[in-house]
């Protein structure tokens, strides 16, 4: 929602609970427990995980915070499950929280800081500026049409409204003429081509094979983790392409031993915080060509219904529910969860799911993470 | 599913005293020193020259100078004057400032590719003289255009990024 009455604590409790509640578990049951949210500067509270790890169940156990800015809510599933594949542990408790609205005038500020001290602050820079200038780079590469983009954001939009957390004004039902016309903030980026800001909490329980066996559980399985980080010198790089996502990707796939992406992911969640991004960051997990992504928008090959393309974003995403960060990323996973457990309601995909993969992103364009879960 | 847990709160909400809140002000104030490689190509900017960097390993002309090569993890010790002149990478035409507020003149940043640096290689800037609303900008301005700085006259320079006011577009 864009701004919670509950403080991080209390956000990242009723989380952490219900994740408790679905597996059938209580907190006796968690061993270890990973905590993820974004930068401190946004709440203005030093730590901010230590902070409100009364509320993720971490009180007297091994806890630890997992952080790559925008890529933390899935690096946080990455953490946890090394946790319990490590052998140390038998459970692992994973909440990633975000509360947003605190900071003022707008979080934009805490932004900032994200950019060299030295060589682009001094510019009088905004967060918006580096997202313009690779969506830019990205669509003059491509030669993608700007309703694309309209049409990306419309499919996760009508997508988030069936999701638990869908907000009024962000989910919903837009004509592509409306996105179109939307505020433009900075070209080519415009306001209904943007997610929200907004306050969230998400968890996920994961657990060793022999105690989902001892307890008769009935689980979805990690089969692949990847993560990668690409320079920092980002006016160095061709932003038209996440090299970082493409390695990120193939690392979890070769894990996985998916062999052919585009046969077996059968459904994906993207992190798209803009619409362009969804496609930019398909082409980095190898589920279309370089380019190809905006075509297949066209044919309804991402769409939640398609029977032989691959849906992407069946949850809304961050353009249709909402952008708190660590909580939105883990909203990615735990969507492919629900799709594999064939409980998603009115998002369940048409075609069957046995495997999904979910992606976050962050820093200065730097960071990737992946997780592929399977049945 | 049903929806999920929490309370919503409009914005007036918490402006407007409807539930209770505390407010605290960040007191942060930094000097960065601007260290070996990034101090060396501010002091060529204020006798306005771009300075660059070469590795000796893989042969690349690098900017933003570094002390390293982070590819081959040597360190980097041979510095080379750049061209003031470079080619528009990508750009943005910014209708909002830092605290998401609106500006009626929009800014242009640009990633410019700096001339006689390796491909590729380029810095953040913004671009001047290019028009002041969207349409206008977007008449003059595209990727793969050149560009030049346009430098503050030599007294008023103090090592800085903004001793080049902007770039602009030259033929």
């Amino acid at each position: 929602m864009r701004r919670a009455l509950e403080t991080p604590k209390e956000l990242a409790f009723e989380a952490a609970k219900a994740a408790l509640d679905d597996a059938g578990l209580t907190i006796n049951d968690i061993d270890s427990v990973v905590a993820v949210t974004a930068p401190d500067a946004f709440d203005g509270v030093h730590m901010n995980t230590e902070y409100f790890a009364d509320g993720a169940g971490a009180k007297g156990k091994p806890y630890m915070r997992s952080y790559v800015g925008g890529g933390s809510g899935v690096f946080g599933v990455i953490n946890g499950w090394y946790h319990v594949a490590s052998g140390h542990f038998d459970t692992c408790l994973v909440v990633a929280e975000e509360k947003m609205s605190s900071a003022l005038p707008h979080p934009q500020g805490a932004f900032n800081a994200i950019y060299d001290q030295f060589l682009e602050r001094p510019l009088g820079v905004n967060l918006l500026w580096i997202f313009a200038l690779e969506m830019n780079r990205y669509m003059h590469t491509h030669q993608v049409p700007m309703e694309t983009f309209a049409r990306v954001a419309q499919k996760n939009k009508r997508n988030g409204m069936d999701h638990p957390s869908s907000q009024s004004g962000i989910s919903g039902d837009f004509t592509i003429q409306q996105i179109m016309d939307s505020e433009v903030m900075a070209w080519p980026v415009q306001r209904l081509m943007v997610s929200p800001i907004s306050d969230g909490a998400g968890a996920m329980v994961l657990a060793s094979e022999e105690f989902v066996r001892k307890r008769g559980l009935s689980p979805v399985w990690i089969e692949g983790v990847g993560w990668n980080l690409d320079t920092s010198y980002w006016t160095d790089r061709d932003l038209y392409y996440p090299r970082y996502v493409e390695k990120a990707a193939r690392m979890a796939y070769d894990m996985a031993g998916v062999t052919d992406p585009r046969r077996d992911i059968h459904v994906v969640e993207p992190y798209d915080p803009f619409a362009y991004k969804e496609l930019h960051h398909l082409e980095g997990l190898q589920l279309a060509d370089k380019g190809q992504a905006p075509r297949l928008v066209e044919e309804g090959f991402w769409d939640r219904d398609t029977e032989v393309g691959i849906p992407s974003t069946p949850s809304g995403g961050l353009m249709g529910v909402g952008n708190p960060i660590a909580a939105a990323g883990m909203m990615k996973v735990t969507e492919i969860f629900w799709q594999l457990q064939g409980r998603a309601g009115k998002r369940q995909v048409k075609r069957e799911v046995r495997r999904g993969l979910a992606q976050a992103w962050g820093d200065l364009m730097q960071v990737g993470t992946v997780v592929i879960l399977g049945k | 599913m049903e929806p999920f847990a929490g309370t919503s709160l409009t914005d007036q909400a918490l402006t407007q005293g409807e539930v209770l809140a505390t407010q605290w002000r960040v007191k942060a104030d930094y000097a960065w020193d601007t260290g070996v490689a990034v101090g060396r190509f501010m002091a060529g900017l204020k006798e306005g020259k771009i300075l660059g960097v070469q590795c000796s390993e893989c042969n690349r002309t690098l900017i933003p100078p570094r002390a390293f090569c982070e590819l081959c993890f040597r360190p980097i010790n041979r510095w080379v004057e750049l061209r003031d002149t470079g080619v528009i990478n990508t750009f943005s035409v910014s209708f909002v400032n830092w605290d998401a507020t609106r500006r009626e003149i929009p800014e242009v940043p640009a990633v410019i590719e700096i001339d006689a640096a390796s491909p590729g290689m380029g810095i953040l800037h913004l671009l001047g003289e290019v028009g002041d609303n969207l349409d206008s900008v977007l008449a003059k301005v595209s990727i793969g255009k050149k560009v030049q700085a346009v430098w503050k006259p030599s007294e008023e320079r103090e090592g800085s990024i903004t001793d080049i006011r902007y770039f602009k577009l030259i033929d």
